[in-house]
């Protein structure tokens, strides 16, 4: 077998196949979401410590500006915890089969965007 | 039996399953707060605080920050392993990671037993 198949792995000509998509997304969300502890953190220790910092936090988190980096945060969260539930999954040998890859691929895509959607709408 | 050489550092399977492991710790979290969030839409500040003054809810609270923070270190770890190839900042990432989940630590205990 001689094919003349061009051979480049320039990423920015290489379509990335649903799967690895799910792949790169899930290391995106979680270096999100690791550099987003302080302020995860942050949220958590004024939600609990005083009513005053609590009443200052939903004031804050009032803002568009703070709705949009939750927003963020969320599907972050989101797409990690389908993404890693997928790999969960696939751990157990199940749904391994190229056909099945994609499908559940397509799946977490959908599902993260979605319910990020639908508490956004929640929130606003 | 074959009798060969096995290299490496030997952390590669402990890894792994401390990532699973710590991944369903963070999941079961995750939902049962979801669940909580959902059924309470009222939540208010009393409500809120109430839900973390039993030794349970402080200590599961710590159980999934811990489990957040190993998480988070074997992630961190293999993504700089794979994008960072020059060894003196990536020494000097693993340094600023492990200095800065060590403090999370610290702080997360704060938080939840300063109540």
């Amino acid at each position: 077998m001689d094919k003349k198949r061009p051979k480049h792995l320039d990423l920015s000509k290489i379509k990335l196949p649903l799967p690895a998509l799910v792949s790169i997304l899930h290391r995106i969300s979680g270096v999100l979401l690791f550099l987003a502890f302080p302020l995860l953190l942050l949220m958590l220790q004024y939600s609990l410590r005083s009513i005053e910092t609590y009443t200052q936090l939903v004031g804050l988190l009032h803002h568009p500006f703070s709705k949009l980096v939750l927003l963020g945060l969320l599907w972050a969260s989101l797409h990690h915890l389908c993404a890693g539930i997928r790999y969960l999954t696939i751990d157990l040998d199940w749904g391994v089969k190229l056909a099945q890859a994609r499908a559940s691929s397509k799946w977490v895509l959908f599902v993260s965007l979605a319910l990020t959607a639908l508490i956004g709408v929640w929130l606003w | 039996m074959v009798d060969r050489i096995v290299t490496g550092a030997h952390y590669g399977l402990r890894d792994w399953l401390f990532q699973r492991v710590t991944a369903v710790v963070v999941a079961a979290y995750t939902l049962f707060m979801a669940g909580y969030v959902v059924l309470h839409p009222n939540l208010d500040y009393n409500m809120w605080t109430g839900l973390f003054s039993s030794q349970v809810m402080r200590s599961f609270s710590l159980l999934f920050l811990l489990a957040v923070y190993v998480h988070a270190w074997v992630g961190v770890r293999d993504v700089v392993m794979d994008y960072v190839k020059p060894a003196g900042l990536r020494l000097a990432i693993y340094v600023v990671v492990i200095l800065a989940l060590l403090l999370y630590v610290i702080w997360s205990v704060i938080i939840l037993w300063s109540l």
